[in-house]
């Protein structure tokens, strides 16, 4: 069986965190950006996992890390989400730039 | 494999684009479900279905849904007639295609195209992988510090989440 490339991985993760940081820095929904995030997270794992897969299959680092890296992104989709909800019942908008509490 | 690989991606890569830039939040919900089905399919070729099962526990069954009650409780920021993205889209996608194209030419300078070498794992090993994780995830010299710290940051986000979202006492 011949294996896929390692490079495929990594382009593939490569072009999600991508798509996921334009989706941080372009969309104006609160809860956009917070989806956009989670894409991001992904690609993080997805790295991990070939980088594990290809080079050091035999230990258990790189799962490992993939879990706690899901763990954490369990806990600030929670956060944020609780966040948003706070500041849609207190300001009325999700809209990113509407949030200017802390300039003035 | 390699038309597997190339049919998961492009789930992957589409359904994300999707979720980026379609105006209506419900629908892009929907494809961020895919593109995590994707990613599920990707650790399943890289022979890890335990981190596919948690995926799809985690994020397909968890977060997604989480965030489509966001979506549904803020739902008047839904209206598809604005523009979802801000006065600096444009500047966005100059930097991530930028940083995309940093990124695809360190990895095609380190790892080429054509290079299928791989650290070949017996089959017991990778069989065995579960089994020995978690026995490293509660080792001491190994993981178990970080995993109680997982738990006590698990526990601080269940009870940070509710006292945020909590309504104020009048």
């Amino acid at each position: 069986m011949a294996a896929i490339p390692l490079s495929w991985y990594l382009l593939v993760a490569a072009a999600l965190f991508c798509i996921g940081l334009y989706g941080v820095l372009s969309r104006r929904n609160a809860v956009a950006i917070l989806m956009s995030v989670e894409l991001m997270l992904n690609a993080v794992n997805i790295n991990l996992l070939a980088f594990w897969r290809y080079n050091w299959p035999d230990g258990t680092a790189g799962p490992v890390w993939a879990i706690f890296v899901l763990t954490v992104a369990a806990a600030e989709a929670a956060v944020g989400l609780a966040l948003v909800i706070s500041v849609y019942r207190n300001r009325d908008s999700v809209v990113a730039e509407d949030l200017d509490l802390l300039r003035n | 494999m390699a038309v597997i690989f190339v049919l998961i991606s492009i789930l992957t890569l589409v359904s994300g684009f999707i979720v980026v830039t379609n105006r209506n939040l419900f629908h892009a919900a929907l494809a961020m479900m895919a593109s995590f089905l994707g990613v599920a399919g990707l650790y399943v070729l890289l022979a890890m279905g335990f981190m596919a099962a948690a995926q799809l526990l985690v994020y397909i069954g968890a977060i997604s849904i989480l965030v489509m009650f966001a979506i549904m409780m803020t739902r008047r920021m839904m209206q598809t007639r604005e523009t979802p993205f801000n006065s600096q889209w444009r500047w966005g996608l100059v930097t991530s295609l930028f940083v995309f194209g940093l990124f695809a030419y360190v990895i095609l300078r380190v790892w080429p195209l054509t290079d299928r070498s791989i650290v070949e794992a017996s089959d017991a090993s990778l069989a065995g992988i579960v089994v020995q994780m978690g026995q490293d995830l509660v080792a001491r010299d190994l993981y178990a510090i970080p995993f109680e710290l997982a738990s006590v940051l698990l526990l601080a986000a269940l009870i940070g989440a509710i006292v945020i979202a909590l309504p104020e006492k009048r």
